[in-house]
């Protein structure tokens, strides 16, 4: 377990070092994006439509924040990660297409992101659920907001962060997923704990 | 000052202390889950919640940005004056609160899917009534968390399988969940009643700190065994892995029908959020779990 500061962009060499249980800090630039702007940006592709924001090497964040708006601009009261499995619909699509290295969340995510990470140099990262403070006070400054259209939890936030963390790479580009791993161990578990309690499977 | 407008403020002030401070008994666990824990990748976990918790005191701000639905637990006694005009100081109080502190508006109409942007809304905040003797009134604030509560079960098992059945479905929705309730978890448990009494009964045992056990010892002994059990499926903090997936299993009981073996978990996160208080009905008030100087 190695600790690494990574500063955006990042490049696909510097991912490949990371393995599962590696912590990263992350400085630079951090985007919100959610089912739909996932999907929004996967249609934009599609009509080969630009999009207004360049994914490559940022670190993607799972994230609905609470901001408010304070003289003309924009501070995040509380951004911490929602549920990443929702975005499996569309990871590996978004990893391929537009090149992003850090994707951040809660919960982990599937079989297809692994395989996307593995073929294109990415990794997920999980953060602590709930952690919103921590989440904010690490937001130095709200760059800009995209697609607003969407809705507050749900548009594009461009985050300037300092040591943005700690994430822990459950997902590396190597094929491994510790939440998947954790898992079977847990179902590994269930008998033992049935036996403890003396209960029939 | 007026009676009501000292309830009222008294109820801003408990939604304040619940989203921002943790009772002391669910902050001593979470230090001593820290300081046992063995894996790397969960004292990481474990140490960036006890940061966030710290931060959430100093700054003042909600320790999730899930700040939940709103429910009160409400004590009431029968001499009390101004019963009859609690549930509208409530929910003024409410709404005062989720401007002030804010909390996220998580009120949404089922059918029409309308946010009501602050936090009521039909029998939301939820308030749980209890009539009792004397002149005082006790209320806890409990902002309960959205992603722990979708891993809530009810099982209406088969009177024949009973205590292993309960036991059996305890373990499983626990493993079910694994890290989406963002564990460490505090396990309500509720036995009995019926189907509504058991889920009631098992998020009333979620009032009840994590350092007291049930005064019966039978039941005493299964939250002890239960919580055992739990630790050893290895989830850990925010399912990653660890010695430390609960840090309380809590049981409350009724007494059931014949042909019935009720059994409701109500699984809460690690921002296990709640704040008391009494008010007398001379407007004297005492804070029950956070230490709180003259305002």
């Amino acid at each position: 377990m190695t600790t690494y500061r990574f500063k955006t962009p990042v490049s696909e060499e510097d991912v490949r070092k990371l393995r599962v249980g590696d912590i990263i800090y992350v400085s630079g630039t951090l985007v919100t994006a959610r089912d739909e702007a996932h999907k929004r940006a996967l249609e934009y592709y599609e009509e080969g439509k630009k999009l207004p924001v360049d994914f490559e090497g940022i670190a993607l964040y799972h994230c609905g924040p609470i901001v408010k708006k304070v003289n003309d601009e924009w501070i995040a009261v509380a951004a911490g990660p929602t549920t990443s499995t929702r975005m499996d619909l569309f990871e590996a699509e978004f990893i391929e297409k537009f090149r992003v290295r850090i994707i951040i969340g809660k919960g982990g995510m599937g079989e297809r992101t692994t395989e996307a990470c593995k073929k294109y140099g990415a990794v997920y990262c999980a953060f602590i659920g709930g952690a919103a403070v921590l989440a904010a006070n690490a937001i130095k400054r709200i760059k800009g907001v995209e697609w607003l259209d969407l809705g507050m939890p749900e548009a594009l936030w461009i985050f300037e962060v300092e040591n943005f963390g700690p994430l822990t790479v459950t997902i590396d580009s190597h094929g491994n997923n510790l939440h998947r791993e954790v898992m079977s161990r847990v179902e590994a578990n269930r008998d033992t704990i049935y036996k403890k309690l003396k209960l029939k499977g | 000052m007026s009676l009501v407008q000292k309830i009222e403020d008294t109820v801003v002030n408990l939604l304040r202390l619940a989203v921002t401070r943790l009772p002391k008994d669910v902050k001593d666990a979470l230090k001593t889950a820290y300081e046992k824990e063995v894996d790397e990748t969960a004292k990481t976990q474990l140490k960036a919640i006890l940061d966030n918790i710290m931060l959430a005191e100093k700054t003042e701000r909600p320790m999730c940005q899930d700040t939940g639905v709103i429910i009160f637990y409400v004590k009431v006694g029968n001499e009390f004056k101004e019963l009859g005009k609690l549930p509208e100081i409530l929910r003024t109080a409410t709404i005062r609160a989720t401007k002030e502190i804010p909390l996220r508006p998580n009120a949404v109409h089922p059918i029409s899917q309308k946010n009501s942007g602050d936090n009521t809304g039909r029998y939301i905040p939820y308030i749980n009534w209890e009539i009792i003797q004397g002149d005082f009134l006790e209320i806890t604030a409990f902002p309960k968390g959205g992603g722990s509560e979708n891993m809530s079960r009810l099982g209406m098992l088969k009177p024949g399988e009973g205590i292993d059945g309960m036991k059996k479905f305890v373990i499983d929705t626990v493993l079910h969940a694994g890290g989406q309730p963002c564990p460490p978890v505090i396990l309500g448990v509720g036995i009995g009643g019926g189907a509504d009494i058991a889920m009631k009964l098992a998020k009333k045992a979620l009032l009840r700190p994590i350092t007291e056990r049930h005064e019966d010892p039978e039941i005493a002994k299964l939250e002890q065994e239960l919580l055992e059990a739990v630790n050893e499926s290895g989830i850990g903090p925010m399912g990653l892995g660890g010695r430390t997936t609960a840090l309380g299993v809590n049981i409350e009981y009724a007494h059931r029908h014949p042909a019935s073996y009720p059994v409701g978990v109500v699984v809460q996160c690690w921002a296990a959020r709640r704040a008391s208080a009494r008010i007398y009905s001379d407007g004297a008030v005492e804070y029950l779990t956070h230490e709180v100087g003259e305002k």
